[in-house]
């Protein structure tokens, strides 16, 4: 007997061979992933959602055994890295995060992002009905999801509460004239501290303009697809976001302001009202990027003429390079990173993301301010989808649609500089149609 | 035999009868072949990428340099040529901030190069203390100068104030941004005028200075007429170096002012706008087109230089 159980054995272990041989041949022939590296190159913008990654990266290492290479840039050089490697056909990046409604089109169309029809598809329980339906049209090419929603945001009134009150005021401007009327006492009343402030760069303006002009009743385009920066709503709404700036702003005020910029004004204690995506509220919050980080509040965006109506776009998602030869991998990266724990861990440490179970989760709404909660249900009820124009050439369109709003600050004409935008913005929509 | 090998051997190595062809060849293509590295070197990375730019401007790409184009034959260089709104400011703007500053360099790096010419006490830590801004990184330099320049808490503003002139914009204003990043340009670059104009003054033969002298000419008749002349070549040099670079800037100007020059394009240079153009636009096409005229306007601009030196020479 003893014999036999030792045959058994041998068997067995002939066999436990046998099986790892086999599968070590069938994982080879897997199709791409043959041979496919262990390294994930992820390129991400500086952004808060970034930093919770970093952190959160080791466990995603220590599940998948997979090693991330992460590089991470400012909003423009990422652009450039893009322009030349995906350019260059590289692939040496694998998983991008990219702006759907900046980058979007120009990358679907150059064939830069790959296809995840097959890939959404692949894991219920990560479930691609769950992202809301706005982000996930803005990420879909043709019919075919080309990425993955990872950031929304809205337009929001950041204030200072204790400013507000010196001045006299229970609560935050409810329209846009109160908030006009506010900026200037509060600018009169102190020495050395804006009434507002916002974005004056043309073309990093344009987003933050966008709710302006919305509320009041206009957009970059009209129904029948023909500019509309001149009409009576959008030279209004110039007018008024100049006035704004020139009238109650900081003395002096640059021309080339993007948001780090201007949120180093709102967070240094220089102005007292800000309009900006609320996806950034960390910065003023936090008190080791902000002097002021307890004297903070929000609102929804001030109503104008057509009342409230704020922006409410996806601002960033994670693609596949087409070109990468590590597509398998990529996706394990992209499906943990938009995975319901990982974006409810976002959205917690303040990024607010496309799932709508965690939206609909409390504790996923937990850690926000309540105010600020307050304004997202609000402007997700009357937000517009878009924040810029929709077209493929964003940088020249929004440098187009932005020089107004320039101009007004400035103090030269807004009216005219519209009338002046509209025809150049038509002539651009005509080239493009062609 | 043996000294017929040995004397053809300081000119061409020692060929038999018996040496193989290849090495026959070889040795009777020597210059060539050892230049070939150098030249395929150059070929690979200066002259097909200029030749591909050049392709690249009579063609229509845009979007992707990878997706179709259609040949466009000149129409790119006449849409640029006739192109009034950014063209020919940024070719106005790169010849103002490159004579302007050029002329700032070359008469402030004359005068600190004469004063450090002749020995004194602490001469050494005077030279390293002037030199110090042409080692520092230009992004840095420009980011550096946009906190001193902030209108609104810059250090430059806060000085003014203490002699009462009032605040400034600087590079937030639309005309004194060009004006300001001239001045960058002059901080960091005069040290290396000094620098060439120092070690061609060191060159100099003291005989002339004291025939000079003994015949009772003045200081500023030893340095308009003796100095000067004699450190003409080293000038052109200098000019030339610098005219170059100067033409070329971006670093400083893209830390300073972003994107496009400013809002009101500013600080737009060519560079600064070509890279625009492939950035921004992604209009590739039009993009090689301003970068092949911009070569030319510095080839053209530093031939009538060294023309005209050659000329005073005669």
């Amino acid at each position: 007997m003893p014999e036999g159980r030792d045959d058994v054995r041998r068997q067995s272990i002939f066999g436990a061979s046998l099986a790892v041989v086999v599968a070590m041949g069938l994982s080879a022939c897997g199709g791409d992933d043959s041979g496919a590296s262990k390294t994930v190159r992820v390129t991400l913008a500086n952004h808060v959602w970034t930093d919770n990654v970093k952190q959160a990266l080791p466990e995603f290492e220590k599940q998948t055994g997979l090693k991330v290479e992460l590089t991470q840039l400012g909003e423009d050089q990422l652009s450039d890295q893009y322009n030349v490697k995906l350019n260059a056909g590289s692939s040496d990046i694998d998983v991008m995060m990219y702006r759907p409604l900046q980058e979007g089109k120009l990358f679907a169309k150059n064939k830069y992002l790959a296809d995840l029809s097959e890939q959404v598809k692949s894991n219920k329980d990560w479930d691609f009905s769950d992202f809301q339906a706005n982000p996930v049209e803005a990420t879909t090419h043709e019919g075919k999801p080309v990425g993955v929603p990872i950031i929304t945001e809205q337009e929001v009134l950041y204030y200072r509460k204790d400013l507000l009150a010196k001045a006299g005021l229970s609560a935050p401007p409810k329209t846009l004239d109160e908030l006009t009327a506010a900026a200037a006492k509060i600018k009169a009343a102190e020495p050395g501290v804006a009434g507002f402030i916002a974005r004056t760069g043309k073309s990093a303006a344009v987003t933050q303009f966008s709710s302006f002009l919305y509320s009041f009743g206009g957009d970059f385009v009209d129904s029948s697809g023909k500019a509309a920066v001149n009409s009576d709503a959008a030279k209004q709404a110039y007018a008024l976001y100049g006035k704004l700036i020139k009238d109650s702003g900081p003395a002096n005020v640059s021309t080339d302001m993007g948001w780090p910029e201007a949120m180093a004004i709102f967070t240094q204690g220089k102005a007292a009202f800000y309009t900006e995506a609320n996806s950034l509220y960390k910065n003023a919050t936090d008190p080791a990027k902000s002097k002021v980080a307890d004297k903070v509040g929000f609102a929804v965006f001030p109503a104008g003429p057509a009342g409230s109506k704020p922006y409410n776009i996806p601002s960033w998602a994670l693609g596949v390079n087409a070109n990468s030869e590590n597509t398998g991998n990529a996706w394990k990266f992209v499906e943990w990173a938009t995975s319901k724990a990982q974006t409810l861990a976002q959205q917690k440490s303040g990024v607010p993301g496309a799932r709508t179970s965690v939206w609909a989760n409390p504790e996923g709404t937990s850690t926000f301010p309540k105010d600020m909660v307050e304004a997202i249900e609000a402007s997700t009820k009357s937000g517009v989808s878009h924040d810029r124009p929709l077209v493929v050439k964003i940088p020249e369109a929004r440098e187009i649609v932005g020089q107004p709003i320039v101009d007004a600050i400035t103090g030269k004409d807004a009216a005219a500089a519209a009338d002046t935008a509209n025809a150049a913005f038509q002539k651009f929509l005509d080239d493009e149609a062609k | 035999m043996a000294t017929i090998t040995t004397t053809k051997g300081s000119r061409s190595a020692p060929t038999g009868p018996d040496t193989p062809a290849w090495v026959r060849w070889a040795n009777d293509h020597r210059k060539w072949l050892f230049a070939a590295p150098a030249m395929v070197f150059v070929a690979a990375l200066i002259a097909i990428p200029l030749a591909w730019t050049g392709y690249l401007s009579l063609t229509d790409t845009e979007g992707s340099v990878r997706a179709e184009s259609t040949f466009v034959g000149v129409q790119n260089y006449l849409d640029v040529l006739s192109d009034t709104e950014r063209f020919w400011p940024a070719v106005g703007r790169t010849a103002t901030f490159t004579v302007v500053a050029l002329l700032f360099e070359v008469v402030l790096g004359m005068a600190i190069a004469l004063l450090l010419w002749r020995p004194f006490k602490g001469q050494k830590w005077v030279r390293v203390a002037i030199l110090m801004p042409l080692v520092a990184t230009p992004v840095a330099v420009g980011m550096m100068w946009r906190l001193i320049f902030d209108p609104n808490i810059g250090m430059a503003n806060q000085i003014l104030g203490w002699v009462g002139i009032g605040p400034q914009p600087w590079l937030a204003g639309q005309y004194t941004a060009l004006p300001t990043t001239i001045f960058i340009d002059v901080w960091q670059w005069t040290p290396m005028v000094v620098l060439i104009l120092l070690a061609g003054l060191t060159s100099l033969s003291e005989e002339p200075q004291e025939a000079a002298r003994i015949d009772g000419a003045s200081t500023w008749q030893r340095f308009r007429h003796v100095t000067l002349p004699l450190l003409m070549p080293t000038v052109t040099v200098a000019i030339l170096l610098r005219g170059i670079d100067a033409l070329k800037t971006f670093d400083v100007l893209y830390a300073t002012k972003g994107r496009g020059g400013g809002s009101f394009h500013e600080v737009e240079t060519l560079n600064v706008y070509a890279y625009g153009l492939s950035f921004d636009y992604n209009e590739y096409g039009v993009s090689s087109t301003v970068l092949i005229l911009f070569f030319l306007i510095i080839i053209g601009s530093m031939w009538a230089l060294t023309a005209r030196r050659k000329e005073a020479k005669r």
